[in-house]
């Protein structure tokens, strides 16, 4: 082992399972047709360039940061609910200090954003952006108002189901993900290929948040849970 | 591994509003820290040669010595007395840029050129800057990596001899010549004249 103390092993992150992420093209999905690569991705060995990546735990994270309904002078319309789960690494451990990022349309379906033309009303009292950050558990929570369904132009007729954008940084460059959160039921899902890109059904799933009663506050707000599940790292450091 | 990784989904048209309205990052290296300053142009460009004015490019990169601001950069932690000693952190150094690409597809940064950090077999790579691209139309980020043009170090980077020379072009920005310190680095998401994307 002596002639090793300088050499840096790195313990290798895990490869996503087949199936269980969207590929880069999927047809259904019109926009993937030229914004996707043709050429085969290079697969690359894990350097410090790869399993670093921007660390947030010294973030301060406004007051209303993490509550969607009290950013402005009223309140939103809209249902209002509680979104809360933990960030997980694919070995179960939670991911402290992990920055989280939302955003989503209006009770209405509707973002306020220039490019959204939807003839849906903005909401003065809603703008659709938040952040926080995972305690030591991996545990997040936010509040916000639940978004409405959304036409798109992708196909006729296309219509996004409810969702809430999520964008998380874990430990590294390589487990940044942005994904879409849902709600169980959505009568959508069958028709929407953003959803349906995923080819593995049970990985599809995992997407939708589930309804809890246990941190939905009485009188108040309904509660929705949705865990993450970040990639993680092999047990022992690769000797390359 | 027991759990399977959440799957991931495209950032969409109106990203800007949960992460670049706000929370954009132009300014990676600010002007006291060391190293040698670069203006860097993107340019993001789909498979018909039309610029993407809806992406998001972000950035990764070590400092000017090779060193990540990061907990597992362990460099320079120690005194064995290996050639990364005294591989330190200037205070204010994050290493993070994220920016939107406007109408024409570009956006700008300003940083400074990392070191060089270890890689395979403990050999040293070329200064490069990790590059993630986000997009409505791309159901999950693309990876590629930037190289610096004329790096003599280039030639000996790990990473690079991966791929067959003809595209290693597509990983190099390209001074300007006018403009000493500024760089050019098209990303073009397919076509011809396809950026080299990694999968990590």
């Amino acid at each position: 082992m002596g002639h090793l103390t300088n050499e840096r092993s790195l313990a290798q992150y895990h490869r996503t399972p087949p199936g269980s992420q969207p590929p880069s093209l999927y047809e259904p999905y019109r926009a993937t047709i030229r914004r996707s690569p043709t050429q085969p991705l290079t697969v690359l060995p894990h350097t410090l360039s790869e399993i670093t990546g921007p660390v947030y735990g010294h973030e301060k994270i406004g007051e209303t940061d993490n509550d969607l309904t009290r950013q402005h002078s009223g309140e939103p319309l809209g249902e209002r609910i509680i979104v809360s789960g933990r960030v997980l690494d694919d070995n179960g451990r939670p991911v402290p200090h992990a920055l989280i990022e939302v955003w989503q349309a209006n009770a209405t379906g509707r973002y306020r954003h220039k490019n959204d033309q939807h003839p849906a009303p903005l909401d003065p009292n809603f703008t659709g952006a938040g952040r926080t950050l995972t305690d030591e558990n991996g545990s997040y929570r936010f509040v916000s108002i639940k978004p409405g369904a959304y036409p798109w132009f992708n196909h006729y007729n296309a219509w996004r189901p409810a969702h809430i954008h999520f964008s998380i940084f874990g430990r590294a460059f390589l487990t940044r993900l942005v994904t879409q959160m849902y709600f169980p039921g959505d009568p959508l899902f069958a028709f929407d290929p953003v959803f349906q890109s995923i080819p593995d059904d049970k990985a599809r799933q995992r997407l939708i948040s589930k309804f809890d009663l246990e941190t939905t506050q009485p009188q108040w707000a309904l509660g929705f849970r949705f865990d993450i599940i970040l990639r993680g790292r092999d047990a022992t450091p690769f000797e390359d | 591994m027991d759990l399977v990784p959440t799957p991931s989904q495209t950032a969409g048209p109106y990203f800007h509003l949960g992460m670049t309205d706000t929370r954009s990052v132009k300014c990676i290296a600010d002007p006291q820290t060391k190293g040698e300053r670069v203006w860097l142009a993107c340019r993001v460009i789909d498979g018909d040669g039309v610029p993407v004015p809806d992406a998001m490019i972000e950035i990764w990169q070590a400092n000017a010595e090779g060193k990540y601001n990061h907990p597992d950069d362990t460099q320079g932690d120690d005194t064995t007395g290996d050639d990364t000693q005294g591989k330190t952190i200037d205070s204010p150094w994050f290493g993070f840029g994220r920016m939107p690409t406007l109408e024409d597809g570009s956006c700008e940064f300003e940083t400074i050129k990392p070191g060089r950090v270890p890689g395979p077999r403990n050999a040293l790579q070329a200064p490069h800057l990790n590059v993630a691209i986000f997009a409505r139309g791309m159901l999950k980020q693309l990876y590629t990596r930037m190289y610096f043009a004329g790096d003599p170090a280039n030639s000996e980077d790990a990473v690079l001899a991966l791929v067959p020379q003809e595209r290693r072009e597509s990983l190099l920005a390209q001074p300007v010549v006018s403009h000493p310190g500024h760089w050019r680095f098209d990303i073009h998401l397919q076509g011809e004249r396809e950026t080299v994307f990694f999968d990590v």
